[in-house]
């Protein structure tokens, strides 16, 4: 997971992207010849010195290995970003970052 | 995830927030819901199932406010970069749908602070219309892009 945030044009720019696979649950293994399982972030929470500024709900239309960003006014220099989020099968993840 | 300890996550989420949200005068339709993550907006099958069940209404009006990023053609249809901006007061949530996916709502943001900013990567099986609707000040806007797919993302 890589988190950066610096403040461009007086907001913070704040760019998260997740290893993942995305899975639809649609895809055939080429090898098992089986169906691989849906697999894919469902919630992305942001959140700036501990307050959530912005959650994002997606679903497998996703890609993989999204790159997901939001900017912040209400933000400066110095602030500490929080970016988690959850799956379907229930894993999770975090990275915190200070606004550059 | 047991359907159990889903399930008593969920009362108990529900019974935190209703409480919150009755001591503070907060209690809204659609407002206690936004904590979770909407199944059955992800999971409808045309725009406007989709739009009712996450915004509980599904007209929407054409605005040049929403500045949108998305490519006229995509090479690959399993990352489309898009983004929207939304040049209006008091926006509360935005999202993004294809109208050609199975399942046309691929991503739902909740604002608490942030600005009216959204980019994401989004998977598209074909060409397809792009829409992305904006929620402000209790009112849906919206506008549409199209996006031609030379070769879909959502196969296998």
């Amino acid at each position: 997971m890589q988190l950066r945030a610096q403040m461009k044009d007086g907001a913070a720019d704040i760019k998260v992207r997740v290893s993942h696979p995305m899975e639809t649950g649609q895809r055939t293994d080429p090898q098992t010849k089986q169906k691989v399982p849906a697999h894919f972030i469902q919630k992305m929470t942001f959140a700036i010195n501990g307050k959530d500024v912005a959650v994002a709900d997606m679903n497998q239309a996703v890609s993989s290995n999204p790159l997901v960003s939001v900017r912040v006014k209400n933000a400066k220099a110095g602030d500490k970003v929080k970016v988690t989020w959850t799956d379907n099968k229930g894993e999770s993840g975090s990275a915190e970052e200070v606004i550059k | 995830v047991s359907h159990t300890r889903r399930n008593f996550l969920k009362g108990t989420l529900a019974l935190s927030l209703g409480g919150i949200a009755l001591g503070s005068g907060l209690l809204k339709p659609g407002r206690v819901e936004a904590a979770e993550w909407p199944k059955a907006g992800f999971e409808s099958k045309s725009i406007d199932d989709a739009l009712k069940s996450v915004f509980g209404a599904s007209a929407t009006t054409a605005s040049g406010a929403i500045k949108v990023k998305a490519p006229e053609v995509a090479e690959n249809g399993a990352q489309v970069n898009v983004s929207m901006q939304a040049d209006m007061p008091n926006v509360e949530a935005m999202a993004i749908l294809v109208e050609k996916n199975a399942s046309p709502l691929a991503a739902f943001m909740s604002l608490s602070g942030a600005d009216p900013f959204f980019a994401t990567s989004i998977k598209m099986a074909q060409t397809s219309d792009v829409h992305f609707v904006v929620k402000a000040g209790g009112k849906l806007y919206s506008v549409k892009k199209t996006v031609k797919v030379t070769a879909g993302g959502c196969g296998g």
